[in-house]
């Protein structure tokens, strides 16, 4: 009996030293940020984004948090522990749009703001919805980092999209046509179709640049087609005749951009997201701004958004990589 | 023979004869389920002391959603693996109910027959692991892995990446309901259900066969029992609860979607082993997984309310439950 009094009493002073150092301070301002789950780049940079807002604001402790794994059960646990300790706002990016809402009706009963960024969660469990960016604006940068990089603007392009049924790509692609008179030396000559398969979408890469021999650019917005894009221009020798551009993400990327193969591309940047949500969900608990259709919210930096009839919004352009920053974003997405 | 009538005087009417070998008060204090308690209590002590937001009725009674479900499917569990079965279908089996009750929202259902749908998909899918493993003779742990993926898949096969909602709102209850002031339904639920699976197990005969088929099969078969029909009925047991968890899970949710529950059959295991039975069978206690399931809600919720990331509360569960099974043994080698 010694020795267990001994474990027994030694593990609690312990357990007790370990809890009391991690224990949070109050009495300012408390905005959760739950990540889709924790370890995952993406939402750490949001965090990082969240911090940054906070220390703008200043009076603002940010709780970066999130289950182990990405389940709409471990979130719901991590929601239950916020609204127990009396948050003033969760930031969420949900891993189900409806399983959360039973537990996010719950915290805005209790007062607490909600605001789910990237991955919503159904307009009845949250004040507000943030979107990365919006088709519009998806589509339309698809054509200009094309164009962008274009020798005096004009050539041949191609798009390399993903699934012929996908309805991300289409809806963008869709929106791209919208924009193609902004865009008066841009001809695009071809969309194709790599099913977000690499090998599929490689092989249809080098179809294009067989088809096409005064090809400039191939925008493929899908994170698989990009990269078989540039692989294809590379093993093809034409680095610097025809850029690879498109969504993708800077880990899968960097290569390709160092290599000189995609000069440019674009996809949301985490860490503005993260800072946006913060920001609206201060602006909001803070009564300085409504969650209604229609209300006009300002998120510093990164400039205002307008809320729809869906009380959502979407927060800006797609942000672009390029030599300059890739080695800073790399390392996170 | 002489030697016998020569000896002295025979001391046996001096000689005490006690009752029984243990002291009970001494094997009562060292028991499991003493030492589990003695867990949980500077568990919750410590919880108190660390976060302000803890010794609140309300917080007490969100706690107690971590585990409720989980910790009702390991009450049948328990019984299981005192059989020396084990059954890893338990969450997909939740899948699969969540899934047929939200396709009979579809079609218009009420909430009884959703409940009713629930608890009997529960049911026959115990039936069915129980069928495969006492008519065919299959190892358990095999036939509930491939189970574990046949009811998930129908689930996926039904639903893709879709979902389900628009359940009736007073189907809502199950999940979400109080029966009386902070004590939930869900949590009313589970402390009936424990009482009626503590009197079964140790109480009933039936109780006693389990541990005699967990101890020595072919000893208790000799002794009469009937082995295969006991298991039959433990698979359906846990199947069961698997559909009342189906129930309450996808109440509390308001929708169904294929990945319901994922990993859930770990979690239940875990509060049976940490609750002392013993994962080769023949012993453990209905009380000790009650324990188990109070320290794992403590745990999670303590260490949530801190805003430790959920990786370091799985390390701790792992901890705590390689702690808790070798206290015992190293007490007993620092004793000799």
């Amino acid at each position: 009996m010694k020795l267990l009094k001994t474990i027994g009493i030694g593990s609690a002073v312990a357990a007790m030293a370990l809890l009391a150092a991690t224990g949070a301070s109050f009495a300012q301002t408390r905005i959760a940020v739950v990540a889709k789950d924790i370890g995952n780049g993406f939402f750490v940079a949001a965090g990082k984004g969240a911090e940054e807002a906070a220390k703008e604001l200043g009076d603002v402790e940010i709780i970066f948090t999130g289950p182990t794994e990405p389940t709409a059960e471990g979130q719901i646990e991590v929601i239950n522990t916020l609204v127990a300790q009396q948050v003033n706002a969760i930031v969420i990016s949900a891993n189900d749009p409806d399983a959360l809402v039973p537990a996010l009706q719950k915290a805005k009963q209790r007062g607490i703001t909600v605001v789910s960024f990237d991955s919503g969660v159904a307009a009845e469990g949250r004040d507000v919805q943030l979107d990365p960016s919006s088709i519009d604006l998806i589509g339309k940068t698809i054509v200009k980092l094309a164009a962008d990089n274009l020798p005096d603007g004009k050539g041949k392009i191609a798009f390399l999209s993903g699934t012929a049924t996908a309805t991300n790509q289409n809806a963008w692609l869709a929106a791209a046509k919208e924009h193609y008179a902004e865009f008066p030396g841009v001809e695009v000559v071809s969309t194709v179709y790599g099913d977000d398969l690499f090998d599929k979408s490689y092989r249809e890469a080098q179809g294009l640049i067989a088809s096409f021999p005064d090809l400039a650019a191939i925008s493929a917005p899908t994170s698989v087609g990009i990269v078989a894009a540039a692989q294809a221009v590379t093993d093809a020798g034409l680095i610097g005749k025809i850029n690879v551009t498109g969504l993708g993400l800077p880990s899968e990327m960097a290569a390709h951009v160092k290599s000189g193969a995609s000069k440019s591309f674009a996809i949301w940047n985490p860490i503005d997201l993260g800072y946006s949500a913060t920001m609206i969900a201060y602006h909001l608990l803070k009564g300085e701004a409504k969650a209604e259709p229609g209300a006009e919210i300002a998120i510093g930096r990164v400039g205002k958004i307008v809320l729809d009839d869906n009380r959502s919004a979407a927060m800006s352009d797609p942000f672009t990589y390029d030599a300059s920053n890739i080695d800073q974003f790399s390392s996170i997405f | 023979m002489s030697s016998l009538t020569d000896a002295p005087e025979s001391p046996v009417t001096h000689r005490k004869i006690p009752d029984r070998l243990d002291n009970p008060l001494r094997s009562a204090l060292l028991s499991w389920e003493t030492l589990l308690l003695l867990v949980a209590v500077v568990i919750f002590i410590v919880n108190s002391f660390a976060s302000p937001y803890f010794l609140n009725a309300w917080s007490l009674s969100d706690l107690t959603f971590n585990f409720t479900e989980k910790a009702l499917i390991a009450l049948a569990m328990a019984l299981l693996i005192i059989a020396g079965e084990i059954d890893l279908s338990v969450a997909s089996i939740i899948a699969l109910a969540s899934t047929l009750m939200g396709l009979a929202v579809q079609s218009g259902a009420d909430t009884p027959t959703l409940v009713a749908i629930g608890i009997g998909t529960g049911l026959a899918c115990g039936a069915f692991n129980g069928v495969l493993v006492t008519g065919l003779k299959l190892p358990s742990i095999v036939v509930t892995i491939g189970t574990m993926s046949l009811f998930r898949g129908l689930s996926f096969i039904i639903l893709g990446d879709g979902v389900f909602k628009g359940y009736p709102k007073d189907f809502g209850f199950f999940g979400q309901g109080y029966v009386f002031w902070v004590i939930s339904f869900e949590l009313a639920l589970f402390l009936v259900a424990a009482v009626i699976y503590w009197f079964v197990l140790h109480r009933t005969n039936f109780g006693r066969r389990i541990f005699a088929i967990g101890n020595n099969e072919t000893a208790a078969r000799f002794s009469g029992v009937r082995v295969a029909q006991v298991k039959f009925v433990l698979f359906c047991l846990t199947g069961l609860m698997s559909g009342i968890a189906a129930v309450l899970l996808t109440s509390r949710l308001g929708s169904t979607r294929p990945a319901i529950a994922q990993g859930w059959e770990l979690e239940a295991i875990t509060m049976v082993v940490l609750g002392g039975v013993s994962i080769l069978g023949g012993a453990g206690s209905i009380i000790g997984v009650v324990i188990a399931a109070f320290i794992m809600g403590l745990v999670t919720f303590g260490l949530g309310l801190l805003n430790v990331p959920g990786i370091v509360m799985s390390i701790f569960i792992g901890l705590l439950l390689i702690v808790v099974i070798a206290l015992p043994i190293v007490y007993r080698m620092a004793r000799k």
